[in-house]
């Protein structure tokens, strides 16, 4: 498979009244074409500015390095821009159209104040020369895609006027109105109920599998990651710390972290598990630690884990973890 | 368990609320709560599940008299509280004690965690004098897995995990018997749930407290319950051991809201493709006739649209469902 986005080494510092905070610290991944990846983390780990950071949509204390960002072989790394116009107007091409972005909160991301019907045709309106009555038209058919009901009176109203399910389908829908090749789904169903949270993800499935479209998905509950992505990245302290396949992660995770959340949730299938939590909390990141951001709360912990990033350890093709316990094998087995 | 080991019995509540009710409008009445009935036995924790607005969190705060409830009766430890008053109701809000949802929300900013966690005691008179309850207090943070120097700070030193164990060794403070914890794990990350899950677990072996555990997380809620209640607009729908429950879920709306909860494998996962229920919760300001489910449920007949089944016991769980039957 292509790959559709190429990130190298990307990080991204916020300047605030505290000092500086390491939000993502030097991180590397490819999205393929078709695929539906999961990425993985805690508050605070990272994931949302990442995404944010290749769309472009970070605030203006941020400060971006990267080595390569590219979408479709077309370079979109901030940093080769000469004047930040320049970026944003790229960016403003490519957003809505090829690239979009399914927020979390769908209470907050509609416009109030705009029937629905226009706020789906905007993007239509803004990349493709369809009329309006055109745009009206797909729009219809977005709306009939993502299971709306009566869609002809329904495009007249105004968000209140539509649940949190509802909404969320609607946010989908303008997302997928250009037929997009990348879709990044930022928590698309944390503040949906368990049976419209099963509506969602089903009908991302479907709009992916259609569209041939690859799904970034960010989330912190491994049951969506199991039932939806094909790889995995696991995110913590502002790098990425374990990288797979669905199955790599689940049954063979490498890295404590990972490790520690498979086993601090709770599978509903079995009778008596005990839940073994992870100790502590997340680091501070306005001042991460020199080594493995995991160090503070790891069980098998050791001096150098604390002095040294880890390299990554290629497990197999798809499997790579940055564990200085990995290094430590690797050692015995030659020496 | 025979009837003298429960300690919080519900019966028929009804908690209401008005909406609307301007110049030429009338005004409207939801049914938050809508004749719930239910039996929490002592040392033990029964789960409330449900979707968002089905009336789960309005139940809990009704039990602790936070909101008046339109009718029924709550009885804590044989007592009819909906009637208390003076000296006994203060009693009753020392026994009964709320771990809230929010940890940045149900901390005051302004006081130290010695203040919070102080002044409980001191509305109660407990201990005699102020150096006593500052001991109780750091006693509390070694509870909850916190330091003792930590009593000077203020909350928003703290993280989310952090300021719900600061919570719970506020309703610990007056040596509870019955702790409602209303979705006291939704706000924080996956590896602090855990840890919280497991503290309020071993405080209840250490003290033999009794819990309503609300939550939507459906899988944590297994973990730390005995027994399962699951709610849908205003109604009970089922009730049961919580493992028997998991894997027969009887009612058709439990059924549908446990086949919907993603399975944590990569392999079971991507095959099973849960009938998503159709539709939405119904409006509680026009809910429907007969059965709050009928709208929704794939097996509703006519009678199910007329009348509302009532709760009944069928091999030693509760349901509500003329199916059943």
């Amino acid at each position: 498979m292509d790959s559709l986005l190429t990130v190298k080494n990307l990080s991204v510092d916020f300047q605030t009244d505290q000092g500086t905070v390491h939000a993502v610290r030097g991180i590397s991944f490819d999205v393929k074409s078709g695929e539906i990846l999961g990425i993985v983390g805690e508050s605070g780990s990272g994931k949302s500015v990442t995404m944010y950071s290749i769309m472009g949509l970070l605030t203006d204390n941020a400060e971006i390095r990267c080595d390569q960002l590219e979408f479709q072989g077309v370079d979109i790394n901030p940093t080769h821009f000469e004047d930040k116009k320049g970026y944003l107007a790229a960016m403003k091409k490519l957003r809505g159209c090829s690239m979009s972005m399914i927020f979390q909160d769908p209470m907050t991301f509609l416009n109030p104040t705009m029937r629905i019907g226009k706020q789906l045709c905007e993007p239509i309106l803004n990349h493709t020369n369809l009329t309006k009555q055109q745009a009206m038209q797909r729009a219809l058919e977005l709306m009939a895609l993502v299971g709306i009901p009566s869609p002809e009176t329904r495009i007249r109203q105004y968000p209140f006027e539509f649940s949190g399910g509802m909404r969320q389908r609607i946010i989908i829908a303008i997302a997928m109105a250009n037929n997009p090749l990348l879709m990044i789904a930022d928590e698309p169903t944390t503040a949906l109920d368990v049976t419209i949270q099963a509506q969602v993800l089903e009908l991302i499935r479907t709009v992916s599998k259609q569209m041939q479209s690859s799904v970034i998905l960010i989330t912190h509950d491994l049951g969506v990651v199991a039932s939806l992505c094909d790889r995995i990245h696991i995110m913590y302290g502002g790098k990425i710390v374990e990288t797979g396949t669905d199955r790599e992660i689940f049954y063979s995770p490498n890295h404590p972290y990972t490790a520690g959340l498979l086993s601090c949730i709770f599978d509903p299938r079995e009778e008596h598990s005990e839940l073994t939590p992870i100790q502590g909390s997340p680091p501070d990141l306005l001042s991460p630690p020199a080594g493995c951001p995991f160090v503070d709360r790891c069980e098998k912990a050791m001096k150098i884990c604390k002095l040294k990033m880890p390299e990554y350890t290629q497990l197999s093709p798809t499997h790579s973890s940055a564990c200085w316990l990995n290094e430590l094998a690797k050692g015995g087995s030659e020496g | 368990m025979n009837t003298a080991d429960v300690i919080l019995k519900v019966e028929d509540l009804k908690t209401y609320f008005y909406a609307g009710g301007g110049l030429f409008s009338q005004k409207k009445v939801i049914k938050a709560v809508d004749g719930v009935s239910l039996e929490i036995f002592r040392g033990e924790t029964l789960g409330l599940v449900g979707e968002s607005g089905c009336g789960k969190s309005t139940l809990g705060r009704t039990i602790v008299k936070l909101y008046e409830p339109a009718g029924g009766k709550i009885y804590f430890d044989g007592q009819d509280v909906t009637a208390l008053q003076g000296p006994k109701l203060k009693q009753f809000r020392k026994d009964v004690q709320m771990i809230f949802q929010d940890p940045y929300a149900s901390l005051d900013p302004r006081m130290t965690i010695g203040e919070i966690l102080k002044e409980p005691m001191t509305i109660h008179e407990l201990y005699q004098n102020d150096a006593q309850r500052e001991q109780r207090a750091v006693e509390l943070l070694r509870i909850v897995g916190l330091k003792p120097d930590h009593i000077r700070r203020y909350p928003h030193e703290f993280s989310g995990g952090q300021r719900q164990r600061i919570s719970i060794a506020r309703t610990l403070a007056l040596d509870p018997k019955f702790i409602i914890c209303d979705e006291p794990i939704s706000a924080l990350d996956v590896s602090i749930q855990a840890q919280i899950i497991n503290l309020l677990k071993q405080i209840q072996e250490e003290s033999g407290l009794s819990y309503l555990f609300v939550a939507h997380d459906l899988s944590m809620v297994k973990h730390i319950s005995n027994r399962i209640a699951v709610m849908y607009l205003g109604h009970i729908m089922e009730i049961g051991d919580s493992h028997e429950l998991y894997l027969h879920p009887m009612h058709p709306y439990s059924i549908a809201l446990l086949s919907a909860v993603p399975i944590p494998d990569p392999v079971e996962g991507k095959q099973k493709h849960p009938e998503p229920i159709a539709g939405e919760l119904p409006s509680p300001l026009n809910p429907p006739m007969g059965c709050p489910f009928s709208t929704r449920c794939p097996y509703a007949d006519d009678r199910c649209k007329r009348e509302m089944p009532a709760l009944k016991e069928k091999n030693g769980r509760m349901i509500a469902c003329f199916r059943v039957e």
